[in-house]
């Protein structure tokens, strides 16, 4: 079997990220990382191919040099090879232009599962993999929290809006998990030496047939007007329990008309 | 004036409070059609004409239940196609999320998801989101075609406007792609008495400081005494202390009440996410230099088991 699991190199989530002047994400100002949600599609991936000998992982990212690293993050966990699609024109994409490159340089690899995180942690958006299986026409068995794949099919535990589904779809398909589907491994000091001896193929959109003016901001269908940074929260009143805060704060919810 | 078409978040026809919210949004950038999938457009018509729903479209087929996404992405597409809308609004949600992506790409359309706010605007819908944790608030608008919006529960207040809606049946030609990912089981999220985590005006949170499954029970209480939800930490979650359905935080459920009351719960970066566009912030922890003490607008430092018995008996007094 063959899995690809997409994978993103996002600003660090717990640094104090801000925007460009045209709108989209400052990668200079901040440490970038693997994007923690897709740690656990790398590790699911990484189970499947624990029990399936015959299993072939790869890893696909889409951004700029650096993005190299998000790579050999997931190839110190495990797996086998990766591919980075890198060029200029693909700054300012929106999720349809993403959707575009990765679903190209999957269909340019070939597969049977394409796994991903359920969202990256700087866009947030979690539509990648809905628009993946729509662009390569395959099943989406997403937002999954448990999983199972066997014979060819894919059973797993959805939170959808407003209940709990029990889902199963056949293979090929395009699967995305939560952070509730199982804690990723740590690449060990082995993980990390044979990372580095991996194939990692670079490619460019004229390798996947798409022009330029298909992606970047050129290509996007939306627009960022304005990006502020809010104002801090001005910090309240902090008392010390001497016996009587839980009354004070009841007299502070009534100053509020909240009792 | 433009048809705004309105994708209806519904359970056998009892509509859930997002959806007012969206028609509230929608009567402002037209006249709101709602789109209801699945049985109960009898018991769904007095709530959706009581909100301002012009038309109701309805597609009562059995595949909508029976499998995922991809049947709901045929008949909204297919009813876009036929009406021409001026914009689509979906609620954000695993489900409402993946609808408009798929729809968005078949109509050739823009996307926006987790809206906090739309407005009219001189080029179509202007709408508003939070980004990097809550830490920016975003303006954007749709460059292409039929501008598709998902938006965020207590978006806006419902607003009634009642009318007289016209019901027209839609038949869908499903594609074979529909038929690809079965449901095999739907459990509904138990309601209970409380209101929905993402729907409340107040909302209580438990974390690490609860310290056990059946200290719940007085986060509940101040929950009941205040006639709020309650939610949790995801260290509380991860602990197996209260469901993972009542997470608060990036990764769970992301609130925005009036009120949120937060006890025993340090305040990491991943839970400030889910929770810092809150109206008023309250905060109840042992620790000091816990960082959800820099959001709070009245922070306790004392022991939760102390302070919140207390603060249930003084709103039972002050009520009564």
């Amino acid at each position: 079997m063959k899995i690809i699991v997409c994978v993103k190199h996002v600003p660090d989530a717990t640094a104090d990220r801000t925007f460009t002047q045209d709108g989209t994400t400052d990668r200079a100002s901040v440490d970038s990382l693997l994007s923690e949600l897709d740690e656990y599609a790398v590790e699911q991936a990484l189970r499947i191919a624990e029990s399936d000998d015959d299993t072939e992982i790869s890893y696909l990212t889409v951004g700029p040099d650096d993005a190299k690293d998000a790579l050999r993050k997931a190839l110190a966990m495990g797996g086998d090879s990766a591919i980075h699609v890198n060029d200029d024109s693909i700054g300012g994409s929106d999720a349809f232009g993403t959707s575009l490159v990765l679903a190209r340089a999957i269909e340019r690899h070939g597969f049977d599962l394409v796994l991903c995180g359920m969202a990256s942690t700087d866009g947030t958006m979690g539509v990648v993999p809905a628009l993946l299986a729509e662009r390569l026409g395959v099943r989406a068995v997403t937002h999954l929290e448990e999983l199972t794949v066997e014979n060819g099919t894919v059973t797993g535990r959805r939170e959808g809006d407003g209940a709990t589904v029990r889902i199963q779809g056949n293979l090929p398909a395009v699967v995305s998990v939560t952070d509730r589907s199982g804690d990723a491994r740590y690449p060990s000091f082995k993980g990390i030496m044979a990372a580095k001896k991996k194939p990692l193929e670079t490619l460019a959109l004229a390798d996947l047939g798409i022009e330029a003016a298909q992606v970047g901001a050129a290509g996007a269908r939306s627009a960022v007007d304005t990006a502020t940074r809010r104002p801090p929260r001005t910090k309240g009143e902090i008392v010390v329990d001497e016996g009587s805060a839980g009354a004070g704060l009841a007299a502070f919810l009534t100053t509020r008309k909240f009792i | 004036m433009a048809e705004i078409l309105v994708l209806v978040d519904h359970v056998d026809g009892a509509v859930r409070k997002p959806t007012l919210e969206l028609l509230t949004l929608a009567r402002r950038l037209g006249e709101p059609s709602a789109v209801l999938l699945g049985p109960g457009a009898d018991a769904a018509t007095e709530a959706l004409g009581r909100y301002g729903a012009q038309k109701i479209y309805v597609v009562d087929a059995p595949e909508i239940d029976e499998y995922l996404v991809t049947p709901a992405v045929d008949a909204l597409t297919q009813i876009a196609e036929r009406t021409g809308p001026a914009a689509i609004l979906l609620p954000s949600g695993p489900d409402g999320k993946e609808i408009a992506a798929r729809v968005a790409l078949r109509l050739g359309s823009g996307l926006i998801t987790d809206a906090v706010d739309v407005t009219a605007g001189p080029d179509g819908p202007v709408t508003e989101q939070s980004a990097f944790a809550a830490t920016h608030q975003v303006t954007a608008h749709v460059t292409r075609d039929v501008p598709v919006i998902t938006v965020k529960p207590n978006a806006a207040a419902p607003e009634p406007a009642p009318t007289d809606p016209v019901v027209e049946k839609q038949d869908i030609a499903f594609g074979p792609a529909s038929a690809g990912v079965r449901v095999l089981s739907r459990t509904p999220r138990e309601r209970g008495d409380r209101p929905e985590l993402t729907e409340a005006d107040i909302v209580v949170s438990g974390g690490r400081g609860v310290n056990g499954a059946e200290n719940f029970a007085l986060v509940e209480r101040v929950a009941d005494a205040l006639g709020g939800a309650v939610g949790a930490s995801r260290a509380a979650v991860d602990a197996g202390w209260y469901p993972h359905s009542h997470q608060v935080g990036q990764t769970g459920t992301q609130v925005s009440p009036q009120l949120y009351l937060a006890a025993g719960i340090s305040g990491a970066i991943q839970h400030r996410a889910g929770m810092q566009t809150s109206r008023t912030i309250v905060a109840v922890n042992k620790d000091p230099d816990a960082p959800i003490f820099e959001l709070a607008d009245h922070g306790v430092v004392g022991d939760l088991f102390a302070v919140l018995p207390q603060l249930v008996e003084e709103i039972e007094r002050r009520r009564s």
